[in-house]
């Protein structure tokens, strides 16, 4: 391990913010590989509570169902790294003002799950907030093909995208593959901050 | 007379808006952002901007999941 550069990125991470939109399968585990990483504050927005579906690729507990999410992954991610300042908002995002949450981040992360709610939200950020950069992920579903997501990249707009996928409401949602793209978001959230790794 | 979409050789049809052009591909997402030749069109120029010949289109759907 490099411990100069170790340090360095910690001390960076320290300062650093994200934003989350949507805490179910992308979200929850984007937050928690940011948590494990260092990330200095974590935004969380989301209105849901936990069920006994989402277990089987959410990063949540059993003993989790029947909570909201952003105060089980509150929990959870306090049992991880205590360190990490996590500000949740327990609401819904609202047409016209879903920015509001994220004004004072360093990256936001797209994580909803319906894609007209997607695009609305990717276009009110970079309307709205048009300095910040935005990552956000299309094509989650199923599982395999691996190696045929890449990252998008136009202006600050980073997607995690896989063209060939096909919507969640006519195929499954699976751990390993949503895992993937949730920690693949939160790579590329992770590059924003520190610059390249070279 | 061709341009790419996608990576994909299509035809290039005189006078065709980004709007027409998506409805001839067949994209029915709900879309996010459309280049022309690496410039981002305002979804709401959708109408009225014409495709010029070979120019390179990329289309970015957004496709529900997560």
């Amino acid at each position: 391990m490099d411990k100069e550069k170790s340090e360095r990125i910690q001390k960076k991470l320290n300062k650093s913010s994200v934003g989350i939109a949507g805490l179910g399968g992308l979200g929850s585990n984007a937050a928690v590989a940011l948590a494990r990483a260092g990330i200095g504050r974590l935004i969380l927005v989301d209105f849901d509570i936990v069920e006994k579906s989402n277990l089987s690729r959410q990063y949540y507990f059993l003993e989790n169902i029947g909570k909201t999410k952003g105060k089980s992954l509150k929990e959870i991610i306090e049992k991880i790294n205590p360190q990490v300042k996590l500000i949740i908002h327990n609401i819904k995002l609202k047409k016209g003002a879903m920015e509001k949450p994220f004004k004072d981040v360093d990256v936001v992360i797209e994580a909803l799950d319906n894609a007209e709610t997607k695009t609305i939200f990717i276009e009110e950020i970079l309307t709205k907030l048009p300095s910040k950069p935005i990552v956000a992920a299309s094509g989650v579903s199923g599982y395999g093909h691996s190696d045929r997501i890449n990252t998008k990249c136009l202006g600050n707009l980073y997607m995690c995208y896989d063209e060939l996928a096909k919507s969640s409401d006519e195929d499954v949602l699976m751990a390993p593959r949503v895992a993937l793209m949730a920690n693949w978001e939160a790579n590329i959230a992770l590059e924003i901050i520190l610059g390249e790794d070279k | 007379m061709s341009i790419e979409v996608n990576g994909r050789k299509v035809d290039w049809v005189e006078n065709e808006t980004i709007k027409q052009l998506l409805k001839r591909m067949r994209y029915t997402f709900p879309l996010v952002v459309v280049k022309i030749n690496n410039e981002v069109v305002p979804r709401k120029d959708f109408s009225d901007v014409k495709i010029p010949d070979n120019s390179k289109v990329a289309v970015i759907h957004m496709i529900s999941g997560g």
